[in-house]
């Protein structure tokens, strides 16, 4: 109550983006630290997933090391699927993205707000351990850098992606290999960007220009992705 | 600028008769097109110097990869015009062009892994051309699957509009990607072979047949878009009209 006064008093404070940012951020945090499984959840799929390829495919160091950057960034797309496909589905059920439609906040900002503060709390955790994998697939030392870079990179704009799909997804029934169907076609650029920094590298290449693309596609997508995604939850609430 | 054409497209009743009257000449001058195509393309016209006959599967393999990357951008424009103007009739239209499309690109696909067995030694290449054609009826295929999961007939159109549009700006993004990721990775080891100067009795016959299947193109959206109009309208009076039903509870 008196928060809602506050805001009305001043103007300009209900505007800042900070604030909706740190509201939303303390707000994720609080869930995960509440829901500690979840995380791990995800963490542990990322890591059976790397594991199947050396008993699945060839544990031998030549095959390893020439698809580890490509095994590492494929089964991050498939835990970040996981992990913040279902990004809008609770705020959804328990009616929270009716408030965020109501309140007077752009609806884009708090989406923006959202897929970062996902992107922190639950994305970071799989970057960091990412070069521990990439150790156990026999990547070179001096390219576990150059992983971590294009990830930082390059996932951002992934989330922004999958948050589009999560929420058109957001209102219906199941939904995960929905999210996939959906999501995958839209963000295999980043992957074959990213993808192809570390084969470049590794071949000894000149990476700043694929570095710059990628980071071309992230701006687009921070500047176009929290629209579809807002015009997409307007409209589950619509209806 | 009159402006009255164009609002009748909106008018499920009028675009139901106007799909009608078109749709049976459509399909005959479509299908006679197509055989003539065949015919000539098939038996008449010379056979490649290089390729012998196994070229002449262009006559299917090109048109039906034309029709289906034009099909993605009329649901596009669809998808816009519904999105701004919420024109009823753009949802029905992708609803009805939506399964044809991911059919001829599924076509392609199937007509050019034919066609690289014999040329290129193998079925499937991964390359630029055929890797974003495999993304786009992933497409198809998301539009058509996000529309059966929502339920609600407009959050469905609007959801549609959004998806479609979302993808449109991305063909070019993946397009490109695709192709620079595989000259970065597989510097030629198979490339489209350029378009040799065909002479007028190899690409005559094509352009029929191009010709014919955008004819068959719009006698079946349209034969669809008649199906989809009825199911959405079926509680108006024009459409028991139309189809002569008397309503049992007439009296009440």
């Amino acid at each position: 109550m008196t928060d809602f006064q506050g805001a009305r008093a001043s103007n300009k404070r209900e505007l800042a983006w900070s604030r909706v940012l740190y509201k939303i951020l303390f707000n994720e945090w609080r869930l995960a630290v509440r829901n500690k499984q979840d995380l791990f959840n995800a963490l542990m799929f990322f890591v059976l997933v790397i594991v199947l390829f050396p008993l699945g495919v060839d544990p031998g160091v030549a095959f390893l090391s020439k698809s580890a950057g490509g095994l590492v960034w494929v089964a991050f797309m498939l835990a970040l699927m996981l992990t913040i496909g279902q990004m809008f589905k609770q705020d959804f059920d328990d009616g929270t993205i009716e408030q965020w439609v109501l309140c007077r906040y752009p609806l884009f900002s708090i989406v923006l707000a959202k897929v970062f503060a996902l992107w922190l709390i639950t994305t970071l955790p799989l970057i960091v351990i990412s070069p521990v994998l990439a150790v156990m697939l026999h990547m070179s030392t001096d390219q576990l850098p150059m992983l971590i870079a294009t990830l930082l990179i390059g996932t951002p704009s992934l989330a922004l992606i999958v948050s589009i799909g999560a929420a058109l997804t957001a209102g219906t029934r199941g939904g995960g290999v929905l999210l996939m169907l959906l999501v995958l076609p839209l963000a295999t650029p980043v992957l074959i960007f990213a993808t192809g920094i570390l084969s470049a590298s590794a071949g000894g290449m000149e990476v700043s220009g694929l570095f710059a693309l990628l980071a071309a596609l992230l701006a687009l997508a921070v500047i176009s992705c929290p629209f579809a995604a807002a015009a997409a939850l307007k409209m589950s609430v619509d209806n | 600028m009159n402006w009255v054409w164009f609002h009748k497209f909106g008018s499920p009743k009028w675009m139901y008769t106007f799909a009608g009257k078109l749709q049976a000449p459509l399909l005959v001058a479509s299908i006679l097109a197509m055989l003539c195509a065949c015919y000539w393309g098939l038996f008449i016209a010379p056979p490649d110097y290089q390729q012998g006959d196994s070229f002449r599967i262009i006559y299917i393999h090109v048109p039906a990869a034309i029709l289906a990357q034009s099909c993605y951008m009329m649901m596009a424009v669809a998808a816009f015009v519904g999105l701004v103007w919420r024109m009823k009739m753009s949802d029905l239209f992708i609803s009805a062009a939506a399964p044809i499309g991911a059919i001829m690109t599924f076509l392609a696909l199937f007509t050019g892994a034919v066609w690289g067995k014999p040329t290129w030694g193998t079925w499937w290449v991964w390359d630029a051309r055929l890797t974003s054609m495999l993304l786009l009826l992933f497409l198809y295929f998301g539009v058509m699957a996000l529309r059966s999961a929502i339920p609600s007939e407009q959050s469905r159109a609007r959801a549609t509009y959004i998806l479609v549009l979302v993808g449109v700006v991305n063909i070019p993004i993946i397009k490109y990607s695709v192709d620079w990721w595989n000259t970065l990775h597989q510097p030629a080891t198979f490339t489209l072979t350029e378009k040799p100067a065909m002479p007028p009795e190899m690409w005559l016959p094509l352009l029929v047949m191009v010709i014919g299947i955008y004819a068959f193109f719009t006698a079946l959206v349209f034969y669809r878009l008649q199906a989809e109009i009825l199911l959405r309208e079926y509680k108006t009076k024009w459409v028991s009209k139309e189809l002569n039903i008397v309503k049992e509870s007439a009296d009440e």
